[in-house]
């Protein structure tokens, strides 16, 4: 069955080797004329007062977290929903006190205010 | 004189060795998707001038060729011979792996899509899984735009859209999770089949709520209007990819629009039924076995086709409809209404599921 994924991996490959190419090509056929000013960073024509690697806002790091949790959540219920015909009923209350778990926290983070972003 | 060329073609093949001819053999099958696929993704650009042009009471671009329709080509060349432009303060090595990371899964994300029965590049049983996985590179192909470019547009463009991808997959994915509890397979021809037996079978009616959840996910995930405030023009000028000129702006803009139809057509696949003709059980069998008319109505590449240029088709209406969504009201769309939404239908979809509802569930 491995076989099957030998298209996928060349398709990989050819995705790059086509990103790769299309760099190239850019490279030969646009001109090449560098000079300071136009390779400063766009800041509506001023200098850059500084550097760009500046603080940003804690809340877009809050969103990474919370979509670190929810996402292996789903992960873990991917398995149970493919196979859930052979399923016994055991393993709906299972999945049931999975997902009960997952809504208290969810509940929990609305409340504190992690969803908000005003 | 051509079936001595034939004679000799297949001479050669029959000597190259055994990894050769296979590699050959599915390059060639990559290929016949890869180039009407770059195909759509000019026409889908100059579809979306057109069409928004009209929905604006203009002609759209109209110079170029025969109402305009060489205008993608000429759009390609200009791009083509454009100076790409490295900023002094940028990170050479990541600023142009970045546009790469995007464009190469966005084309290698369809070596899984099921074009009709059994006509896929690779059948493989993780198929959804692959989607995910590769879709989900993307973002980091974003965010290392809007950090190697060390400008403070590219890098704000650049969070802002990491998170609201990031916000709208959660979404995504419980509704897969949906379609996987329906179907019960990762693998998309098995998601198609499931389907099978008339439009009612479709998983549209049972997962109705998951269907729009991801549809306006799909829009999200892909920074289309009007969730674009990642490139918001009157904030923050192009938002990740300010600094990215010629040919690297055009990969991330063939990436966006590649994006896009995969996103219509794996709308289609996974909850209208793929290459499922919406006749079947309708009209009697016997229509089917009509010569032409039989294979127009009955199950084929046709109907995908047709299903992905109508979710392609939305794209352009919302984006000439809507206006732009601010951001906290795209975070509270992601986070308040779609994941609860999706999280009770789980749990419905579960019951069902539990009591073996005909006709989706038995």
């Amino acid at each position: 069955m491995l076989g099957n994924y030998l298209p996928v991996f060349i398709f990989l490959m050819i995705g790059i080797i086509v990103g790769l190419l299309m760099l190239a090509l850019g490279r030969v056929l646009g001109p090449h004329k560098p000079d300071v000013k136009k390779n400063s960073a766009y800041e509506c024509g001023f200098e850059a007062f500084e550097d760009s690697r500046i603080k940003f806002d804690v809340r877009f790091y809050l969103v990474a977290i919370l979509f670190i949790i929810f996402d292996l959540e789903i992960t873990f219920l991917f398995p149970w929903a493919v196979a859930l015909k052979d399923l016994s009923a055991a393993a709906y209350v299972a999945m049931a006190v999975f997902v009960g778990i997952l809504v208290i926290g969810f509940i929990y983070e609305w409340k504190k205010g992690a969803l908000d972003w005003e | 004189m051509i079936d001595q060329a034939m004679q000799s073609v297949l001479g050669w093949w029959q000597l190259l060795p055994g990894g050769w001819r296979l590699l050959l053999w599915n390059t060639g099958k990559i290929l016949l998707v890869m180039i009407p696929l770059m195909l759509a993704v000019a026409y889908y650009t100059l579809a979306e001038r057109k069409v928004i042009g009209f929905m604006q009471v203009r002609l759209g671009p109209n110079r170029v060729g025969y109402h305009g329709l060489l205008q993608p080509f000429a759009d390609a060349i200009k791009l083509m011979f454009k100076e790409v432009i490295l900023p002094t303060n940028a990170d050479r090595f990541l600023f142009l792996s970045a546009p790469v990371l995007v464009l190469g899964p966005s084309l290698a994300a369809w070596v899984v899509i099921p074009f009709d029965e059994g006509l896929s590049i690779a059948n493989i049983d993780a198929g959804l899984l692959y989607i995910l996985a590769v879709s989900s590179v993307t973002v980091y192909g974003v965010i290392l735009a809007g950090w190697a470019s060390n400008s403070k547009y590219a890098f704000l463009g650049a969070m802002r859209s990491a998170a609201q991808m990031v916000a709208y997959e959660i979404a995504m994915g419980f509704a897969l999770v949906g379609v996987l509890m329906i179907s019960g397979s990762l693998n998309l021809g098995h998601i198609v089949h499931s389907q099978n037996g008339g439009i009612l079978h479709w998983h549209l009616l049972p997962l109705l709520p998951l269907f729009f959840v991801y549809m306006i996910s799909g829009i999200a995930e892909t920074n289309r209007a009007p969730f674009d405030v990642v490139e918001g023009e009157s904030e923050i000028v192009a938002g990740f990819h300010v600094e990215y000129s010629g040919i690297t702006f055009a990969m991330f803009f063939l990436a966006e629009y590649a994006n896009m139809i995969l996103i219509s057509a794996l709308i289609a696949i996974m909850f209208l039924g793929g290459w499922l003709s919406p006749l079947q059980g309708i009209v009697p069998d016997s229509v089917f076995a009509i010569p032409v008319i039989g294979l127009l109505l009955g199950h084929g590449i046709h109907w995908l086709i047709f299903k992905t240029a109508f979710f392609m088709f939305n794209y352009l209406w919302f984006r000439a409809t809507f206006p732009r969504y601010r951001y906290d009201q795209i975070m509270r769309l992601g986070w308040k209404v779609f994941l609860p939404i999706t999280i009770v239908w789980l749990v419905i979809e579960g019951l069902a599921a539990y009591f073996k509802l005909p006709p989706w569930f038995n």
